[in-house]
């Protein structure tokens, strides 16, 4: 019997390394003779540098170097923008180590270069620099006002980019519409904050002449593209590596100034170098997200079906702007969710501000858009005197009605088109996972009969997956039996070493333990962009999945040859290649490899290569000496995976605290390749939604000064707040790609803001309070609860 | 100009069975110490000021924060790490087997704390409940998890354990 191994719970391939100690991130490697590296940030938000002094921490003990502008040879360049846009008419972005002027507070002003990083952080504290304060933004309303401080001088506004979108006739839309609903949306500052800081550790390999770096980056090929451009190096000549990573959530893809400056160190002083963030560090060197105020609103006919929306925001770009627009831009295209919104209206500015950079961070611009969607639907069932699963009911998406056009471009250039989904069957399964109806007619009453403040939400939610350009993988079955993968995708927690293996061993019909999955290094994958927007186990996993089938015909082709058969006699089982009803005539896939390479002598234990007559070159033209494949994959556009999301909670009106009574979700991330897995993704997803529901808010001062810069003050749930989670599977394949598979990553971050405010509102019902803004907290629950003494 | 605690002294530790004399700044931290002077980097550092718990090891049987605590005030205790927590090379501890088996880890940062917090807790709550387990590891930050599947990785910890005492 064929052995099935994708779809199965298959314990990860990773674990064993990760839970013995065995892991090596980048921070666990230490070369000898290695130098330590620690940064001067900048302590105000604006402000142009007047002088550095940098004498006394020259002479400190230990100290080899220390570098500001001035001393950075090729990295003076700018920082690269790494996605621009047509509308993003004012980009803007750094310097490795300032020039002249600071624009956010953590911004690299100076580096120590010393023999440790105690040595390194002393030194820091012996620089001394003259500072002329320049007036600060923060605020992004004030921001595009006339006369508002400018973040930069020479660019003559804070706009960075205007879009604007339309679909249909808005206009008409509203005009006729028997309702409109407006609010004012607004969701916070917060930031993806991996347990794993980011670290850096390159040398100059003498013997190979080849720069290596090890770097917590989701895009290692990108990277290494980036600094052989910068040092005139061929690709070749750089190796980045991303090892074990601790977690990205989207704040570890871009190219960051230590990213630069850390290799070039190694190359200048031809030593080991090391650079690791500390805590405090990353909360201003790292980049943050989700800061967008929308101003949106809704027309509806006399039943609630959705006539037009019309959406203008303001988003938080930050100091700069080295990710152009996508988290705007994907808002922009994802806020009609799974619900048809004929005529519609959607404009941003991005807009400057005096704060950390803003890039993608799990969910990416979608939960905004969630929460835009969702509250609007919400306000309109209330308001029409509708149950909120029916007015989603009577504007979803229909089965039959892909693939669905929404528009708009997506951030990949491509059409915003669903290519499938079952959008009302996901949540009719999850109103019965609920027992929606026992639950608003029965437990909801009577809990707050009880005197309780309990509330249901639901949220729904599609998310634009598996994005191109492209992802690539080589495929190879060795002659001693494993099958090496090698891609381009580094992982952070995702078991892309399980799932791909998964693939394969489903492919080649091999144990799933002799599959070696090769990842995260540009010594073994050379193309390729990296891991995010949820795209690892649809464009690799595709790649890889094209690469085995491309082996497992050559293997057939080889067997059939061997044999004196046809093809169509063999069969793949039990991780050998034979003639079918005929066992014993057949060969395992690492005899195959040998018989492919024609090798003037055999391996031993297993032989089967024997002496031939000759009949021509032993290698005859186009054959090769192996087993192996590299194939591509790149998608036509995003596949679009969806999910809906109920919650009860609790509110407790005198200490303001939150408590979350059930939790149920259900997701159709298309074929699932491994349940475990996809499971992990949605709980963590669904965390971080939590936290940014509640608990993630980044505090700016007027200043510029972050506030909560620690996690003493940043507070992320701990396992006493998120509630149990039950998942359910709906699996609706996605017809672009060879799996049917769609990304799961973001998945759980997106609903989540919108179905704890739907939940919060039902709960305090009495008190008549809307929520628009995340994330709450007990002080505003507090006060909402209590509007006498506030 | 000479920064604070860099005058040396020796010390003595135990970790994970190995004894260890060594000569440190006394500034070093313990965090610090075993990941790169005894080069033990499964002992990982998140925050390096005592919430995420990554940092996890066990002094004299007790879980404290090794970014908290400065190598000196190691001189002459007991430490264990996650690298002495499997049986031997080819079997892993019941917490090693259950996190493997129920998911109970994505990224791995996180998870050397989780398990030598949880060896502490299990030793002395053979049979908890979830609640107990949450307040537990209420210490330690995972941002991979949801902490769900560790939870469920805990509870079967513990009836493994139970189960090997029977």
């Amino acid at each position: 019997m064929p052995t099935r191994v994708f779809g199965e719970p298959i314990k990860r391939a990773e674990d064993p390394r990760l839970l013995t100690g065995r892991g090596r991130y980048v921070d666990d490697i230490d070369l000898p003779g290695q130098l330590h590296v620690a940064f001067l940030r900048s302590p105000l938000a604006h402000a142009r540098i007047r002088s550095i002094d940098v004498s006394a921490a020259r002479d400190m003990p230990g100290v080899v170097a220390v570098w500001t502008y001035a001393e950075i040879g090729p990295c003076q360049r700018r920082m690269p923008l790494l996605i621009p846009h047509p509308d993003l008419t004012h980009p803007f972005t750094r310097y490795a180590l300032a020039k002249d002027e600071v624009n956010h507070v953590g911004e690299p002003v100076a580096m120590v270069i010393a023999e440790s990083r105690y040595l390194a952080e002393d030194a820091v504290e012996a620089i001394t620099v003259e500072w002329e304060e320049l007036p600060v933004v923060v605020d992004i309303e004030r921001a595009v006002q006339p006369g508002a401080p400018l973040v930069h001088e020479e660019l003559g506004t804070n706009v960075a980019a205007h879009y604007v979108g339309i679909v249909g006739d808005p206009e008409d839309a509203f005009s006729r519409a028997a309702h409109v609903f407006r609010e004012r949306l607004v969701i916070e500052r917060s930031a993806g904050m991996p347990i794993e800081t980011r670290a850096i550790v390159a040398v100059w390999n003498e013997v190979e002449g080849v720069l290596e770096v090890w770097d917590t980056t989701q895009a290692p090929i990108v990277i290494r593209n980036a600094l052989a451009a910068l040092f005139g190096l061929a690709p070749t000549q750089v190796r980045v590596v991303a090892p074990d990573v601790g977690g990205g959530f989207g704040c570890k893809i871009m190219v960051y100034p230590e990213e630069v400056l850390i290799p070039y160190a190694a190359l200048t002083l031809r030593r080991p170098v090391k650079w690791t963030e500390d805590r405090l560090e990353h909360f201003v060197g790292t980049n943050h997200e989700r800061l967008q105020i929308h101003d949106a609103e809704i027309a509806v006919d006399a039943d609630g079906h959705i006539l037009g929306i019309r959406d203008r925001f303001l988003h938080d770009a930050g100091a700069y702007t080295p990710y152009g627009i996508i988290v705007p831009i994907i808002t922009a295209c994802q806020l009609p969710g799974p619900y048809k919104v004929p005529n519609y209206h959607v404009e941003f500015r991005a807009v400057y501000s005096n704060t950390v950079p803003v890039s993608p961070y799990r969910g990416a611009g979608r939960p905004h858009a969630a929460f835009v969607m969702e509250r609007l639907l919400d306000r309109v069932a209330d308001a029409l005197g509708l149950d909120r699963a029916e007015v989603r009911r009577r504007n979803f998406i229909q089965p039959h009605e892909f693939p669905y056009d929404v528009g708009l471009i997506f951030q990949d250039g491509a059409p915003t088109r669903y290519d499938s989904g079952n959008y009302p069957g996901m949540l009719e399964l999850l109103l019965q996972q609920m027992d929606y109806d026992r639950l608003v007619r029965e437990e909801l009453p009577r809990l707050r009969a009880e005197g309780r403040f309990v509330g249901v939400g639901i949220a729904c939610y599609i998310e634009g997956t598996g994005i191109g350009p492209y992802e690539g993988a080589t495929v190879r079955v060795e002659p001693t039996g494993q099958v090496y993968v090698a891609t381009g995708m580094p992982q952070q927690g995702q078991a892309h070493k399980t799932i791909l293996a998964q693939i394969v061993a489903q492919e080649l019909q091999v144990p799933f333990e002799a599959v070696q999955v090769y990842e995260g290094d540009t010594a073994h994958f050379q193309f390729g962009s990296g891991t995010y927007a949820s795209r690892s186990a649809v464009v690799c996993g595709s790649a890889v999945a094209l690469a085995a089938r491309k082996v497992r015909e050559q293997g057939l082709q080889l067997a059939a040859e061997e044999l004196e058969v046809a093809v169509e006699d063999l069969v793949v089982e039990d991780g050998r290649v034979f003639v079918r009803g005929a066992p014993e005539r057949g060969f395992t896939w690492g005899q195959l490899a040998q018989l492919a390479n024609p090798l003037r002598y055999a391996y031993a234990g297993d032989l089967v290569v024997r002496p031939r007559p000759w009949t021509g070159p032993t290698l005859p033209p186009g054959k090769q000496p192996t087993l192996e494949a590299t194939e591509y994959y790149s998608p036509p556009h995003a596949t679009w995976a969806s999910g809906a999301v109920g919650v009860v909670v609790e509110v407790d009106i005198e200490t303001g605290q939150l408590l979350f009574r059930n939790l149920w979700v259900v997701h159709d991330c298309g074929t699932v390749i491994n349940p475990l897995v996809v499971e992990g993704q949605i709980h963590g997803g669904i965390a971080q939604g939590i936290g940014g529901a509640f608990y993630e808010k980044l505090h700016y001062d007027e200043n510029g000064q972050l506030l909560n810069a620690s996690f003493v003050d940043f507070l992320i749930p701990t396992a006493k707040e998120i509630p149990w989670m039950q998942v359910t599977h709906q699996e609706t394949p996605s017809p672009l790609n060879p799996l049917g598979v769609k990304g799961v990553g973001e998945a759980g971050a997106i609903p989540t803001p919108a179905v704890v405010a739907a939940a919060v509102e039902d709960a305090l019902r009495s008190f008549g309070v809307r929520i628009t803004r995340v994330p709450l907290d007990p002080d505003q629950l507090w006060r909402m609860t209590h509007p006498e003494t506030s | 100009m000479t920064a604070v605690g860099t005058e040396r002294r020796t010390i003595r530790v135990v970790v994970n069975g190995v004894a260890y004399e060594r000569d440190v700044e006394v500034r070093l931290l313990l965090s610090d110490f075993l990941r790169h002077e005894l080069g033990l980097t499964g002992t990982h550092v998140g925050c390096e000021h005592g919430v995420c718990g990554a940092c996890t090891v066990l002094f004299d049987g007790e879980p404290v924060r090794s970014c908290l605590l400065i190598a000196v005030q190691a001189d002459g205790h007991v430490i264990e790490t996650v690298e002495g927590l499997a049986v031997d090379e080819t079997e892993l501890h019941p917490l090693q087997r259950a996190f493997w088996e129920k998911h109970g880890l994505q990224c791995g940062y996180c998870t050397p704390g989780m398990l030598m917090v949880l060896k502490a807790f299990l030793t002395e709550h053979p049979d908890p409940t979830e609640e107990e387990v949450r307040e537990a590891i209420s210490g330690n930050l995972c941002r991979c998890t949801g902490y769900q599947k560790i939870v469920e990785a805990a509870l079967y910890a513990a009836q493994l354990m139970r189960q090997s005492r029977e």
